[in-house]
């Protein structure tokens, strides 16, 4: 600046001074435009992004459960359903002055107990903060009234309708319909596997057991969903549009839950298991694992001490014995063993044996003893099922080698699942020389074989095995899956889609040899049979076969007595049956767990479900006892 | 009597200027309306703010330029003092001492150097118009760098840069060399890792954010993501007024003071931008002309400086809000909610207006 001369010249000042604006203005147009451009590209080139942006800034979408769809028997008897009850909740984020105190000052105005703080501090453990939980659940009149009026000095506590699963029948179906509970961790993440998990938003539970699991998605149904619009602080403003969610389909079985109480009635006091199948459909007209427990104490989490009684209950009434529950299938194998001598052309059936009360392997002196001391004496085919005659099957099994016996019973479905509709089944165990060697390294023995002519041994079969591998000898051979869905019917249509009875395999069986073993077990529930008191005045042929599981095992030479034995190391009850014995509509394996003899404690109880489905008739408080036990003959 | 002085006193507003300031003012009542939520009572508020304003224009366009002059040293001595004041013992508000209470009322005596620098610059470099030297230019700059520092120091950054820019365009406009400036460039350049040290925390977080708005989505940069949302979101027509999801459900922050613009482009889209960029563009021509027609040194270097921190204000808070610039706070002027800020540019409008038609009365 020093060089420059005094500015006098004011137009060339002026001029100076113009440039110097025009280089302000040129700089503010530049700058103006680079406002324009960004403008341009933020408004017009990125506007679907931003467009997008702000669409997922103001609209949530709120999930709306569906309601969860019914389990009705195949008379429209309820077994399972939803009601609607005022539960008190709270939003912990809301909550002002801490959450302790609140629940504190709720417990003055509603009863709040402290097992409902045990579970609501659960929850809050497993949530996200912003979530609303339940702290008390089926509030009464008065307690929505009290709280009503003091809502103002509760921040984040509301009360809200809701629907909540129900069981009426409680114990007596609790081992078919399950329960629904919680949803989980491990639940989310199969249930994100499954790519599912936006259909349980919202969802708080999911079934965990029984048909509550295995219908699951049946059940469910389709969340809908409301787009609501929010503020920065996530409050809903307004509705913006509402997709209603469509409800769970409902499910109808085959189950017959007056059936099913004819059974558990039958049962008395007594712990087992019985199933009732279609043959012709396997369709599982009852389905009973006795001792049953509330599953409505399941529904919102088991408290502890509750869950401590089950566990530890010695009647162990959280297990499915139906088909969770393995046993020698015993006696109740001999109707089998018997077809597989016919077909495998082991035996005619006019073979006979002197029954000398025991069977002994050439060239060894171990004596495989006859239930009946003594023996039977003259023994054939027809007689080795009516009295239940072991030697006659000791010497069979021998006969025919456990491979053949093996891959003949594999057809009847034992030593493997079922595939009945619920989940937990367990396949049994149906053995083998290769099983064997898989399992133990260890050679098969001839005496092995022996044994399992008698089903003990190795052989372990489930209620189910035995109920299905029964009702596939009254269907001719034809094994059908077993199923406890009828039908599902949409519950927005009213469409009914009914499950098709599904064939498993066929076994392609002499006519003339089913009907001998039939014959002979229509003659076990007749004078002279093994369950003859349980037959007695049936206006029905009944056919059936009892069976002993053991379940201590009796030192060689040494006598079981049932009344020195301790009651729950007394021997298991089986019984399996169909009927109408020459066009079976109904068949039944029965486990009466310690009932002793077969004969005497689990027929009479497949007597009654027999008299009821096919006769109506209800048994006059025909339940078995303990008293009835030591009647009529053996096995 | 009073109708004569009205015309008389009205002949010195500039109707040009004065019709584009109103049409903006318009604008900005009208968005104003819409980001308070519909808020009648703030509007009101508002438009007494620009009644206020818009009587200190008039009053200020009726006083001549070399009246003006005199109240250049008295005004940012007084300012200086009030800033050293609010250093010793000014209120604390969010972390800053910005606000001196005088018991009747709180001021912002930042707000008062926003003309009073460029005033006090204009004079004092109006005095030396015969031979302007490089010790004037020195002196000017210990004018100016006296109260930045200050308001630099509250920590005040965005009122700080921009006293300062009025500053240097009232030198640039004198005509300090272009080697200078060019010094003055390289120097601020090289100056910059100390001025970062300088920085608070807050303030070193605003530039990163700049580069980066998604590292800090909730905290700093959730400003700048909501605004560019709001933008963007707008498209060419806008979403049409009072019906900015972005602005009516919260998720712009501070939408009728500083982030106002995001509501405009919101509503408006590129269109309404365009409408306002082009009244600012208006404003600023008109201003530069009237500078470039004053008659006296210190009437161009006020018309010249007023309009060029008009503009400024303009692009920086229209470029924090569309996130190419850091977010200072400062308003966009004549729209965003707030007194003080109107009554500054207005009166620094109506100093323009008082040099653009004392011109002729100077010469006859």
């Amino acid at each position: 600046m020093s060089r420059r001369p005094e500015i006098r010249d004011h137009q060339r000042e002026l001029y100076y001074f113009r440039i110097r604006l025009a280089v302000a203005a040129s700089i503010a147009l530049v700058l103006f435009f680079v406002l324009l451009a960004r403008a341009f590209w933020l408004q017009v080139l990125q506007y679907e992004h931003y467009h997008t942006l702000a669409e997922e800034n103001r609209i949530s979408i709120v999930p709306i459960v569906p309601n969860r769809g019914l389990i009705l028997d195949r008379n429209g008897a309820v077994l399972a359903h939803n009601y609607s009850a005022y539960t008190l909740e709270i939003t912990p984020s809301k909550v002002e002055g801490g959450l302790d105190k609140t629940i504190d000052a709720l417990a003055e105005l509603i009863e709040i107990t402290p097992r409902d703080r045990k579970r609501f501090r659960k929850l809050l453990e497993e949530s996200k903060n912003f979530e609303t939980l339940p702290i008390r659940t089926r509030l009464n009149d008065v307690e929505i009234a009290r709280f009503a009026a003091n809502r103002y000095r509760f921040p984040g506590v509301d009360i809200h309708a809701r629907l909540f699963r129900h069981y009426p029948q409680g114990e007596i179906t609790s081992h078919v319909v399950g329960y629904i509970g919680r949803i989980n961790d491990a639940d989310l993440k199969r249930l994100e596997e499954m790519e599912l998990l936006p259909n349980y938003r919202g969802s708080d539970y999911i079934g965990k057991a029984g048909l509550e699991q295995s219908y699951e998605q049946a059940l469910h149904g389709t969340t809908g969903f409301e787009r609501v619009e929010t503020d920065a602080a996530g409050r809903a403003v307004r509705t913006l549009s509402r997709t209603p969610p469509i409800s769970g389909n409902n499910l109808t079985l085959h189950l017959d839950l007056k059936l099913q109480q004819v059974a558990e009635q039958a049962f008395g006091s007594f712990r087992g298991a019985l199933i009732a199948l279609d043959p012709r459909t396997g369709g599982v007209l009852a389905f009973l694992s006795k001792p049953g427990y509330d599953t409505n104490l399941f529904i919102d989490g088991i408290d502890p001490m509750n869950w401590q009684a089950l566990n530890d209950s010695p009647d162990k009434p959280l297990i499915n014995r139906a088909m969770h529950g393995m046993y020698p299938p015993g006696s109740t194998f001999k109707p089998f063993m018997a077809l597989a001598a016919l077909e495998l052309k082991k035996r005619s059936p006019s073979y006979t044996i002197a029954d000398p009360g025991y069977f002994s392997l050439p060239g060894s002196s171990h004596r495989y003893r006859d239930w009946k001391p003594g023996g039977h004496g003259m023994v054939n085919l027809h007689k080795s099922i009516v009295v239940s005659c072991d030697t006659y099957y000791y010497g069979l099994a021998v006969d025919m080698g456990i491979d053949a016996i093996h891959d003949f019973m594999a057809h009847f479905g034992f030593g493997r699942k079922t595939g009945i509709d619920i989940e937990g089944e367990r396949a049994g165990l149906l053995p083998s020389q290769e099983w064997k060697w898989k399992r133990f390294k260890q050679k098969w023995f001839v005496g092995d074989t022996v044994s399992v002519g008698i089903g003990q041994g190795y052989m372990l079969a489930t209620p189910l095995q035995l109920a299905v591998a029964v009702a596939t000898l009254a269907n001719g051979g034809r094994e059908m899956r077993p199923h406890l869905v009828r039908e599902i019917q949409n519950a927005k249509t009213g469409a009914v889609t009914p499950v098709k009875p599904e064939l498993i395999s066929e076994l392609p069986v002499n006519p003339e040899n089913l009907e001998r073993v039939k014959a002979a077990m229509v003659d076990v529930t007749r004078p002279g049979g093994t369950a003859a008191r349980a037959g007695a005045g049936a206006p029905y042929t009944m056919a059936g076969k009892t069976g002993t599981a053991q379940v201590i095992g009796m030192k060689q030479g040494e006598k079981y007595v049932e009344s020195r034995v301790a009651e729950r190391h007394r021997d298991h009850a089986l019984f399996i049956a169909f009927a109408p014995a020459e066009d079976p509509r109904i068949a039944v394996a029965v486990l009466v767990e310690n009932g002793g003899h077969g004969g005497s404690t689990a027929a009479p109880i497949a007597r009654a479900v027999f008299d009821y489905y096919l006769l109506g008739k209800r048994p006059a408080g025909a339940a078995a006892t303990e008293e009835g036990a030591q009647e009529n003959g053996d096995d | 009597m009073i109708r004569r002085w009205l015309a008389r006193s009205a002949r010195h507003v500039d109707g040009v200027l004065l019709a584009l300031v109103g049409a903006v003012l318009l604008l900005g009542l009208g968005i104003l309306y819409s980001a308070s939520g519909q808020d009648t009572a703030r509007v009101v508020n508002q438009m007494l703010n620009i009644l206020l304003a818009l009587a200190i224009m008039w009053a200020v366009a009726n006083v001549p330029p070399q009246h003006l002059m005199r109240f250049a040293l008295p005004t940012y001595l007084v300012g200086l003092l009030l800033l050293v004041a609010v250093a010793l013992f000014g209120e604390v508000s969010k972390g800053a001492r910005r606000w001196l209470d005088l018991g009747i009322t709180r001021i912002q005596p930042s707000e008062l150097m926003k003309i009073g620098v460029p005033l006090m610059l204009a004079w004092y470099l109006d005095k030396h118009e015969k031979g302007l030297r490089l010790r004037d230019f020195v002196v000017a700059a210990v004018i100016l760098a006296l109260p930045v520092a200050l308001i630099a120091k509250q920590p005040d950054l965005g009122t700080a840069l921009l006293i300062s820019a009025s500053g240097f365009y009232v030198l640039f406009l004198a005509g300090i060399g272009w080697r200078v400036i060019l010094g003055l460039a390289v120097a601020g350049a090289a100056m910059l890792p100390v001025v970062w040290s300088l920085l608070h925390d807050y303030q070193r977080q605003r530039v990163l954010t700049l580069l980066d708005p998604s590292q800090d989505p909730l905290g700093a940069g959730y400003h700048i993501i909501q605004s560019t949302i709001a933008l963007g979101s707008g498209g060419l027509l806008g979403k049409g007024w009072l019906h900015g999801t972005q602005a009516h459900l919260d998720f712009l922050p501070e939408r009728h003071t500083d982030f106002i613009f995001a509501v405009l482009g919101e509503e408006f889209g590129l269109m309404g931008i365009l409408v306002l960029v082009a009244l600012y563009f208006a404003i600023l021509a008109r201003g530069l002309l009237i500078a470039g027609n004053a008659p006296s040194l210190f009437g161009r270097l006020m018309a010249g400086s007023i309009t060029l921190t008009f503009g400024t204000y303009a692009v920086v808070n229209m470029g924090m809000v569309s996130g190419i610039l850091p977010v200072v706070g400062v308003p966009l002027p004549l729209v965003s909610y707030g007194g003080t800020a109107m009554v500054t540019l207005l009166m620094g409008f109506g100093i323009l207006m008082s040099v653009a038609t004392h011109r002729r009365l100077v010469k006859t």
